[in-house]
């Protein structure tokens, strides 16, 4: 039945494939890094595992965004704030995990805590050695601060570019607040140092490959949540919202509530996105809340193409690729690099890379149409949720110019 | 030696001996002299003091010299002369008249040697001397050295002082240097009491500590007069710190305006979001950094008009840097405002490398003229000039932006096209040039914002990041399209900052102000000076 429905549509097809894809390489990447000999061309190294991995968590933290941006046409410019927060509370489990094998050997308080001659632990530290505790905060903790931000700023309609500038403001909080020691969140140098995770050791190749599992299966399943979701009537008023939000509230819907329940749904994916980078790189710190770091990866979902649920993923690793082999081969270059990806994309690409895809397979199937005879009337209707430039749906023939901020 | 200098020396010693010498000088003469014998500081000290007590304004050259380590006694007649070292020779001057005498190498001569004990007691001394100088400003020193080292022995010169001086300002301080000796003395009470309030008057740090000396070691009617001074002395200096805590605030928040001004054109008037604001901002203070690089090794002279040079200069290469954006990229996202952002930010990241890649990423060193360096005092508040006139410098370009808004046809047209487009397009103005030469004045405003912040703040290429999400604060919290707004926003966050910082620390002070911008967007999503029209939410 459901796989039926899974074959109904372009799009579609699409999250499909991306799904299989996803539970292939959750299989096959460990297997070709774990049971395939070294000297093998099939063998995976375990420093790609752990970059993959990593690539992974962005993907579904670019996702998560998708569907508040993409869907909803939220802006938010401080979703790595709930990555980070959700990084924060994995990293907090993993420094209780230490435990007397710090460079202090205190048994229950973190290094940074003896060094900063603290005498017991401070109670938001509580808990953190359960990994259960940990994974329900991980999950909690972004899904709160979302919740009461959304409430706060949807129902006093703050909309459009305010909204943006004031989500900026609350990574940027965050970030000054969470590089003050005396937040005991180990200040500067934030949480590192980690040894097990759920009592295996954090830097064996087995447990890597686990984590890269866990997060492909993670991106898997946000994926066909997303799909879900924007599948769903309530997917349909997420997009009536993003494309007139004034006409939704006058047929009667509440686009505070539905605006709210995107963000929060969304900032639950970025918040287990960080739980899962955070192992894998091994080290959470402040700078993780900069909103230069927001706004990349606004730039991946942009890249990938908006709107689509295969577009983040995509955007997200063509960018993180472009930006590992430009951090080593050119260094000064990365910059320009990503600027003009910015520029670009916006100017040029404004549904994004899967976008270009589609135009040009539009083009070469209506050519080939004109070409042969017209198929008989099978073509399917593809009802796929790409955005409209907003443009678009102002008075017909209006040019594009400037609309004072009002 | 050459044969002129000896001459020249030949003559001074001449005019020195043959001249009208008083019994003074030569008495003076011989007492300096005895600074080649002296074997020991103490000896030193000794000819100090001696020559302290004649009185005489005279010896202020010399014992400013021995302050200094700039006293000589040459080798050959162990004359004692003033030196002032330069590269290997050291031209020496007379150490009354200060005359010049001539030049010789280093081997010749010795330093007399000081130590900090020395240099304390020379500068008590010279504290008490200089009260007969002519300088005003000289003999204001010494009674501020008096007040602060009060002793009993000064009271008589200091009434003597006090008696032939006629500048009001320096009357006061003697009159207070008189009070505080008083104070250590052993006149009558009511003497003291009558003292205590003059000191009272004065009312800052210095008064302060010399009234808890004086509750320490006194007590019945003078104690009470004291502790009592103390308490008002008190109050007071908590208004002077209000006082100078506002003005800390208003010197950040015109920092703010000038950040934000620019932004309140660009995003207030025309809507457009320009991530790469702060990139035009450090675009102006690199300009101020070529413009004095250029003065430096081309026209040293012209250096205090550096920031002259620069205004118009930053002004013109941000503004053409702006007007390029507009029409190459901005012209095409109108009515984007999300997408607008994004290609800003992208904008800023390849501003801020390029500047890294032809500057480097390390900080610029960007001098101040000299009429912006040092500071003032006023009452208990310490001015600094940059800071001075920096705020004069935003509520300046504030007014002549408000002019230009207000009282020029251009302004007239920009604010035409940002009540009602269409209409101003039917009316005959070209909306499209208004829109580009907006967005270039924006940037513009923002180069010279740039020159005014290279001076209190480092130029490198990261300088505008860090006033973007302020700047954008500013404007959003004032109210957008309104510059009034931003004034009153920029001057509230500002003082807000400076008055918390205070009691939470810088970091958590800030925090607190971004926390409370975002509840107040709550309440009043439009900012402090909404915009009032029918425009209707997309």
């Amino acid at each position: 039945m459901i796989t039926g429905r899974f074959f109904a549509s372009g799009a579609d097809r699409r999250v499909l494939f991306t799904i299989l894809v996803l539970l292939v390489v959750a299989v096959l990447v460990p297997v070709l890094n774990l049971a395939v000999p070294p000297d093998s061309m099939f063998h995976v190294p375990t420093f790609m595992v752990a970059l993959v991995g990593k690539y992974l968590c962005y993907a579904l933290l670019a996702l998560a965004l998708d569907l508040v941006w993409g869907y909803c046409g939220i802006l938010s410019l401080g979703h790595g704030a709930f990555f980070a927060l959700g990084g924060y509370a994995m990293g907090m489990y993993l420094m209780r995990q230490i435990g007397d094998r710090g460079v202090y050997g205190n048994p229950l308080l973190p290094d940074f805590m003896v060094f900063l001659n603290w005498k017991e632990l401070p109670w938001f530290w509580y808990g953190f050695d359960q990994f259960w505790f940990a994974a329900l905060m991980v999950v909690l903790v972004p899904g709160a601060l979302a919740f009461a931000f959304g409430w706060f700023a949807f129902r006093s309609r703050v909309t459009g570019v305010y909204l943006s500038i004031i989500t900026q403001a609350l990574t940027y909080a965050l970030l000054l607040a969470f590089f003050r020691n005396d937040m005991g969140f180990g200040g500067n140098n934030g949480l590192t140092d980690f040894k097990d995770i759920l009592g295996f050791n954090i830097q064996a190749s087995t447990t890597r490959s686990a984590l890269f599992a866990a997060s492909a299966l993670a991106l898997a399943l946000a994926v066909y949540i997303t799909w879900r979701i924007v599948g769903s009537k309530f997917g349909k008023l997420m997009i009536s919202v993003r494309d007139a939000e004034s006409r939704t509230r006058f047929l009667g819907w509440r686009p505070e509530n539905i605006k709210l329940f995107a963000f929060t749904v969304s900032a639950v994916m970025a918040g287990i996105a960080g739980a899962l980078y955070v192992p894998q790189v091994g080290i959470i710190n402040p700078g993780e809340f900069d909103p230069s770091n927001s706004i990349e990866v606004v730039v991946w979902t942009a890249v990938g193409g908006r709107g689509t649920i295969m577009g983040p993923i995509i955007g997200a690793l063509l960018v993180n690729t472009g930006k590992s082999y430009f951090t080593g081969a050119l260094p000064e270059l990365w910059l320009f690099a990503l600027g003009g990806l910015f520029v670009c994309v916006t100017l040029f690409l404004p549904k994004g890379v899967l976008g270009l895809w589609d135009q040009w397979r539009d083009r070469g199937a209506r050519r080939r149409a004109e070409a042969d005879t017209p198929p008989p009337g099978d073509a399917p209707a593809i009802v796929r949720a790409t955005p409209a430039a907003p443009a678009e749906h102002r008075a017909l023939g209006a040019a594009p110019e400037p609309q004072p901020a009002e | 030696m050459k044969m002129p200098q000896v001459l020249a020396f030949l003559f001074a010693l001449f005019a020195a001996g043959l001249g009208p010498v008083s019994a003074d000088e030569a008495g003076l003469r011989q007492t300096i002299a005895r600074f080649a014998t002296a074997k020991d500081f103490k000896a030193t000290e000794a000819v100090v003091r001696e020559l302290a007590a004649t009185g005489d304004p005279a010896v202020e050259l010399v014992l400013l010299a021995l302050a200094d380590g700039n006293l000589f006694v040459r080798k050959s007649d162990s004359a004692v002369f003033v030196g002032k070292e330069t590269g290997q020779s050291v031209t020496l001057s007379d150490p009354l008249t200060g005359e010049k005498v001539g030049e010789v190498a280093k081997a010749e001569i010795t330093k007399i040697k000081v130590n900090n004990g020395l240099r304390r007691v020379i500068r008590d001394l010279l504290g008490g001397l200089t009260l007969g100088s002519t300088d005003p400003a000289a003999r204001l020193a010494a009674a501020d050295t008096m007040f602060r080292t009060p002793d009993a022995a000064n009271i008589e010169a200091l009434d003597a002082a006090i008696g032939r001086e006629t500048v009001a300002s320096v009357k006061t301080r003697l009159e207070q240097a008189r009070a505080a000796s008083i104070l250590v003395s052993d006149r009558s009470d009511e003497d003291k009491i009558a003292a205590i309030a003059v000191v009272q008057a004065r009312g800052d740090r210095d008064a302060l500590s010399l009234l808890t000396a004086v509750v320490a070691r006194s007590e019945g009617p003078v104690r009470e007069a004291a502790e009592g001074a103390i308490v008002l002395v008190n109050s007071s200096l908590v208004l002077w710190a209000a006082g100078q805590n506002v003005w800390y605030g208003i010197s950040l928040g015109s920092v703010l305006l000038l950040a934000a001004i620019g932004l309140a054109i660009t995003f207030g008037v025309m809507g457009v979001i320009n991530m790469a604001h702060g990139e035009m901002v450090m675009l102006g203070a690199y300009t101020t950094y070529v413009v004095q690089e250029v003065i430096r090794t081309s026209f040293p002279g012209l250096f205090d008009w550096s920031l002259a040079f620069a205004l118009p200069l930053a002004f013109l290469v941000a503004g053409t840097v702006g007007l390029a954006i507009e029409r190459g990229i901005i012209r095409f996202l109108y009515g984007r405002p999300l997408e607008t952002l994004l290609a800003t930010w992208g904008v800023s990241l390849i501003l801020q490398q390029s500047v890294r890649t032809i500057f480097g990423p390390t900080n610029r060193e960007v001098g101040n003229p000299s009429w912006m360096s040092g500071g003032f005092d006023l009452g208990q508040m310490a001015l600094t000039w940059n800071r001075f006139w920096i705020v004069l410098f935003a509520l300046g370009v504030f007014a002549v932006l408000l002019y230009v808004m207000k009282r020029t046809p251009w302004g007239l047209q920009m604010r035409a096209v940002t009540a009602n487009r269409r209409m101003a397009a039917s009316m005959g103005i070209r909306t499209p040039w208004v829109d580009a030469l907006t967005f270039a004045l924006g940037s513009g405003i923002a180069g010279i914002a740039g020159v005014a912040l290279s001076q209190i703040d480092n130029v490198s290429p990261n300088l505008g990041q860090g006033y973007i999400i302020d700047s954008f604060m500013v404007v959003v919290f004032g109210g957008v399209g309104n510059l009034w707004g931003t004034l009153v926003g920029a001057m509230s966050l500002g003082i807000l900052n400076k008055f918390l910082e205070p009691y939470a620390g810088a970091v958590l002070g800030k925090i607190l102000v971004l926390v409370l911008i975002i509840l107040f967007i709550q309440k009043r999503p439009r900012g402090l000076f909404a915009l009032k029209g029918r425009a209707v939410e997309a």
